[in-house]
């Protein structure tokens, strides 16, 4: 049986460690036929050497999403290594210190305008960059962490991580008409580099595998990379704006 | 593998990774503290250690990895 994926071209970001859910994403996507290409912030020497980790070493590609020439530059840099994309995965996000940790009354806008950029304007620039080669069919999907509620330590994180789900029913709005997909997967707490930079995240880790009805396992990103090529993939073609949860089903306990 | 070759190994991917000179580079001293490599430094540190020594070094043992000679002890183990 030919993979879930074969023949399709994915461009993902957020591949920092192999803890990422972006490194599953590109790993499962490659197991299932892909072809995969990456990008990569700050450390590109760290991304490159886990992109030789995957099964198929992919390529990587200087992204900081909050350049105005990375994002120009984008499209053509990935015609470099593929002709278009069926899908994109957005695995972005970050806030300065202030933003985290029980400081949400004192983080000074600089700061919080900075969580904003990167965790919420990336995902509409990321997909405007993209948009040369993606033709109908194609899926763009991202991370969310559940932004109905207020959580403890996530503090702007959380107002960042609502307005990036308001941004993805607006993207599908815009681009259902070019029969682009947009989505997004909420997942339950996972101890990646990003977890374990926001201080107090271990007030998330009790409470979450003992309450989810099916259990979650902190260290486990497979559930959410495959939901994320789910979303991707053939096997939701009418689905858009959508946020599926990928939390052992604590989203639906009171 | 000996100690001092393990030591002089971690050297050179300090040097490359977080551009720490291999002169400073002793049992003794902190990764942190003494040698200056923040937090993402050591998670690439942590990966390069991993093949050029062809162990496994999970995450939560990285935490207890404070000073050279504590990494230089866990591959040492993990090697053998």
């Amino acid at each position: 049986m030919p993979g879930l994926f074969a023949g399709k071209r994915l461009l993902v970001t957020g591949v920092l460690t192999d803890q990422s859910i972006a490194f599953s994403v590109a790993r499962i996507a490659q197991e299932q036929g892909a072809t995969v290409v990456l990008t990569g912030f700050g450390r590109l020497s760290l991304v490159e050497r886990i992109a030789k980790r995957l099964p198929a070493q992919a390529p990587v590609i200087e992204l900081d999403v909050t350049s105005p020439e990375h994002l120009a530059a984008l499209a053509d840099r990935v015609r470099g290594y593929v002709d278009g994309l069926d899908g994109v995965v957005h695995a972005i996000a970050n806030a300065p210190q202030s933003c985290l940790g029980g400081q949400f009354l004192d983080a000074p806008w600089e700061d919080v305008s900075k969580a904003l950029h990167v965790s919420t304007y990336s995902y509409q620039a990321l997909a405007v960059a993209c948009l040369p080669l993606l033709g109908p069919g194609s899926g763009i999907v991202g991370l969310t962490f559940d932004a109905t509620r207020a959580w403890p330590v996530y503090d702007w994180m959380g107002v960042a991580k609502a307005g990036l789900e308001s941004a993805n029913r607006y993207l599908a709005s815009y681009l259902g008409q070019k029969g682009i997909r947009v989505n997004l997967v909420s997942a339950g707490p996972l101890r990646t580099m990003a977890a374990r930079s926001i201080p107090g995240f271990t007030e998330f880790e009790d409470a979450w595998p003992t309450k989810a009805p099916l259990g979650w396992n902190l260290t486990d990103q497979d559930p959410a990379a495959k939901a994320c090529l789910m979303l991707l993939s053939d096997w939701f073609p009418a689905t858009t704006g959508e946020i599926v949860h990928v939390d052992g089903g604590y989203h639906a306990l009171g | 593998m000996t100690r001092d070759e393990i030591i002089a190994g971690l050297a050179d991917i300090l040097e490359e990774v977080a551009g720490v000179n291999p002169d400073d580079v002793a049992e003794e001293k902190s990764f942190t503290e003494d040698l200056d490599v923040d937090s993402l430094s050591m998670v690439e540190v942590v990966v390069a250690a991993e093949e050029k020594f062809g162990v496994k070094i999970p995450d939560d043992e990285v935490q207890n990895l404070k000073t050279v000679g504590d990494a230089v002890s866990y591959i040492e183990k993990a090697g053998s």
